[in-house]
């Protein structure tokens, strides 16, 4: 059973139709990377899967079970995270605060156990710290030690992006969804994060997707890619399989001149 | 702040350009000629604080021309680039601007001597020409309202030519002996209480500080200025860096001071203080509460005074004896955790409908809300429940087996307020510092990643519409018993205003930024219905509300006390590494909280 199944999604904004009956199938411990032009309708497709847009048609199964309909925080909660295209963290809040609340559905304590600092609430406060730390740790030396305490939108560029990562990591999910995780980055900072998509998935085993321009990221991380233009997934496969068909080309380059179909 | 990057392009003498000096003229004439007009100087020239020289009318009247002629030629100094030296001609400007001020107060004065115009500004009386020349009459005493002015401009023009550490002398000098002659009723309280009614009697005329007692006390406050600094956090170090035994030791210790202060503190005050100070904890507690819900969560609850209404119909329906409906004279005690719970209910029914509602809207909307429940309150249909406009009376006190606490002895009541706003602050503290707070915070910072990573809108939102009810509703209770009736009209709009401001002037999200914001406000200038230390403001109070209320959104809109993280995002611009390309327009990522952009 694949962990994530996509069958017939549709959503339309107004007249624009950003999904058209996309189907996707991703299975457990790979990594999909999902390209197409600007416009595509990734992003959506980001969006439709963890419940920021409810779909108009078609269903999405995380685990076997249907995830339409549910809230986003309900669908997080299940194991599907996310990052943004033009990253969006709690800018004033700091790095390890940042990754500390993206626990919030992992962790139980109320009100009453807060207010009352019983021994089980203080426990887990110790453990969410010592978890964010965790994560941060894994970025090595670039959100640790003095950074900890730094509010986030005091980072650099590329740290925000990994950052945003590590929040997304933080909820504990089984499905890490990257919304072009090397956009804006230099080449250095690129290399080094297309290793980091690896070891997401050889190291912690998350199954991740990606939306990347970046064909050389989606060349050296991808075990599948799939491609989407005008909302329908146009082609499937390894990489070198989809960057050699021609309905690819076509619609990264256009149609040569008098060829009329 | 253009006028600062003329200074550094055009040398040293922009910062004395005309234009500047023109305009700082224009206010230090404008604000005392706006003083006078409204009728300021008048009602307040008869209440001396330093006898016999100066009222407190002449002080409201005077205080920014040092301040104009000061600022004048005051320009920051920025990071290498070397400080014009200070010349004659700092003073030059300020007696220039001192000048200019007292011209226009002049012109005003004359105009007012010379034409009648008491059938539209009531306070334009031969009285306030007087004052304003000091007894001389017009045309002679002109001379003085003009250059007076000057004098103080070119005083303030001179203060940049000593140094800045006299500078701070002088000034702190001068807060003090305001501050000590305003405080006249504290202090020669206190005094008598300790039995030094001779040191009181000696120190204080006409409840002014004696002229020698001010020079002695500036002298003091100058002498000491810059050696209690760094003082404090010196002593916070050394209780609280050793190990954490000793620090669990030291912090029991100084707990138990601040308590045995607290005990002692109404007998010491009386009653008449007792009463301002429980005022000011009615207000803590709602701005506490106002604060989860609006500094932490980000919802602008403008129909706050709503929870309150609830908590004091509550208590007062429940334990009057001639309450309309019931009539069940229930003790207090048990009245309480029911006012807590319609409280909290009240938080739940309202926070429902709004959930999904962002900014302005949920304001507006709450706002409604609060009206609507005073209108409730006021109702015929529910008079036979509460009352209608008479409301609910004989409210009995708190019953504490050998004495009852009522409004009739404001020390009493001071204690329950003192109790109810630690256990709110610990109840504040302790939410912001665990996952509910983050929560919170989140969700003021970005509503839709904060669903996305994994937070309950819905929870998160009712959570702190709830807890921010309770403590409402805690206030209640205990103004049911202190004032012994509620009325509809003690729960209007202008008390969620007024909680709101308290949160604001103080620091949002801040716990000691609540507690400074009340007691400066409710405290010194007196809450909507309830007089302050200096209720001579009377009816000056909404007036000053709202010049403070400006003056802390231009100059320190994160409040007094500010909170980090709120700090953080006022000032977001100058700490992120991206500032200066913000600046030209080159870069607009991802810095600002909250924004809302098209994504795919």
């Amino acid at each position: 059973m694949a962990l994530l199944e996509i069958r017939g999604l549709h959503k339309a904004f107004g007249g624009v139709r950003a999904l058209a009956g996309v189907d996707l199938a991703v299975e457990e411990g790979e990594i999909v990377s999902v390209i197409g032009p600007n416009g595509a309708g990734k992003t959506s497709f980001f969006n439709v899967v963890t419940g920021l847009f409810p779909p108009d048609r078609g269903d999405i199964l995380f685990e076997g079970r249907s995830i339409v309909g549910l809230e986003s925080s309900e669908i997080t909660r299940a194991g599907i995270a996310r990052t943004f295209q033009n990253v969006r963290l709690f800018p004033d809040m700091t790095v390890l605060e940042n990754v500390m609340v993206a626990q919030h559905c992992r962790t139980r304590a109320g009100i009453f156990q807060a207010i009352l600092r019983t021994s089980f609430m203080r426990r887990e406060e110790a453990e969410i710290e010592a978890r964010a730390k965790e994560v941060l740790l894994f970025f090595g030396s670039r959100l640790a030690g003095y950074r900890f305490d730094q509010p986030a939108m005091s980072l650099s560029y590329a740290n925000r992006r990994r950052l945003e990562i590590a929040r997304a990591m933080a909820t504990q999910p089984k499905l890490l969804l990257l919304d072009e995780p090397v956009a804006g980055m230099n080449p250095r900072e690129t290399a080094e994060l297309t290793g980091l998509i690896r070891r997401l998935r050889d190291e912690l085993g998350f199954t991740v997707v990606v939306i990347e321009h970046d064909m050389g990221v989606v060349r050296d991380v991808s075990d599948r890619v799939a491609v989407l233009d005008h909302g329908v997934k146009i082609a499937e496969g390894p990489y070198e399989e989809v960057a050699a068909d021609e309905q690819v080309i076509e619609a990264y380059l256009g149609r040569p001149a008098g060829a009329g179909r | 702040m253009t006028e600062d990057r003329g200074m550094i392009e055009g040398g040293k003498t922009a910062s004395f350009d005309l234009r500047r000096i023109l305009r700082w003229g224009l206010i230090a004439g404008g604000v005392p000629v706006f003083t006078a007009a409204v009728g300021m100087l008048e009602a307040f020239g008869d209440r001396l604080l330093v006898y016999p020289v100066l009222s407190l009318g002449y002080l409201l009247l005077l205080w920014m021309l040092p301040v104009a002629g000061y600022q004048v030629s005051n320009t920051p100094v920025l990071e290498g680039v070397e400080a014009p030296p200070k010349d004659f001609r700092n003073a030059a400007a300020g007696a220039a601007v001192g000048l200019m001020g007292g011209v226009v107060l002049a012109v005003f004065t004359a105009l007012v001597n010379a034409f009648d115009m008491r059938a539209v500004f009531v306070s334009f009386s031969p009285r306030m020409v007087e004052l304003l020349t000091r007894g001389a009459g017009a045309p002679a005493g002109l001379v003085f309202t003009a250059l007076a002015p000057a004098v103080l401009g070119l005083a303030g023009g001179l203060m940049h030519l000593i140094s800045s550490s006299w500078r701070r002398r002088l000034i702190l000098a001068a807060e003090w002996v305001v501050v000590a002659a305003l405080l006249e009723q504290v202090i020669s309280h206190v005094l008598r209480q300790i039995r030094l009614e001779a040191a009181s009697d000696a120190v204080f005329t006409q409840r002014a500080l004696e002229w020698w007692a001010a020079l002695i006390l500036a002298a003091a406050a100058g002498a000491l200025a810059g050696r209690t600094r760094g003082g404090a956090s010196r002593m916070r170090e050394r209780l609280f860096a050793a190990d954490a035994k000793r620090r669990t030791r030291n912090s029991l210790i100084l707990a138990g001071l601040v308590l045995a202060f607290l005990i002692v503190l109404p007998q010491l005050l009386g009653s008449l203080l007792s009463e301002v100070l429980a005022n000011v904890g009615l207000f803590l507690l709602m701005g506490l509460g106002l604060n989860i819900v609006v500094g932490l969560a980000g919802m602008l609850d403008l129909g706050y005074v709503a929870f309150f209404a609830v908590g004091a119909y509550t208590v007062g329906v429940l334990t009057s004896p001639i309450s309309p409906r019931f009539a069940l004279e229930w003790s207090w005690w048990l009245a309480l955790p029911a006012a807590v719970v319609m409280s909290a209910l009240a938080g739940l029914l309202v926070g429902t409908p709004v959930i999904r509602m962002r900014g302005d809207y949920l304001a507006i909307v709450t706002l409604g809300f609060g009206e609507i429940v005073r209108i409730l309150f006021l109702s015929d249909w529910l008079s036979h429940t509460f009352g209608g406009a008479q409301g609910v009376q004989n409210i009995p006190g708190i019953p504490l087996g050998f004495t009852t606490v009522s409004g009739v002895g404001p020390e009493g009541v001071l204690y329950f307020a003192l109790f109810f706003v630690a256990l709110s602050a610990w109840i504040s503290w302790s939410l912001q510092e665990s996952r509910i707070g983050r929560a919170w915070t989140a969700l003021r910072e970005d509503e839709t990643v904060a669903e996305a990573m994994g937070i309950s809108i819905v929870k998160a939102k009712l959570n702190a519409f709830i807890v921010g009810a309770v403590l409402a509703g805690f206030a209640g209770a205990l103004f049911a018993a202190k004032v012994g009736s509620v009325f509809p009209s003690s729960f209007e709009l202008l008390v969620s205003i007024i909680v709101l401001v308290v949160v604001i002037v103080g620091g949002m999200g801040n716990i000691t930024g609540v507690a400074v914001g009340a007691v400066v406000l409710i405290g010194v200038l007196g809450g909507p219905n309830v007089p302050g230390l200096l209720h001579e403001f009377g009816e000056f109070k909404l007036l000053i509300y709202g010049a403070l209320l400006i003056f802390m959104m231009l100059r320190k809109p994160e409040g007094l006390m500010p909170s980090v993280r709120r700090s953080r995002e006022l000032h977001s611009h100058e700490l992120t590494q991206d500032a200066w390309l913000q600046k030209g327009g080159v870069f607009t990522g991802a810095g600002s909280s909250g924004q809302e952009r098209g994504e795919g």
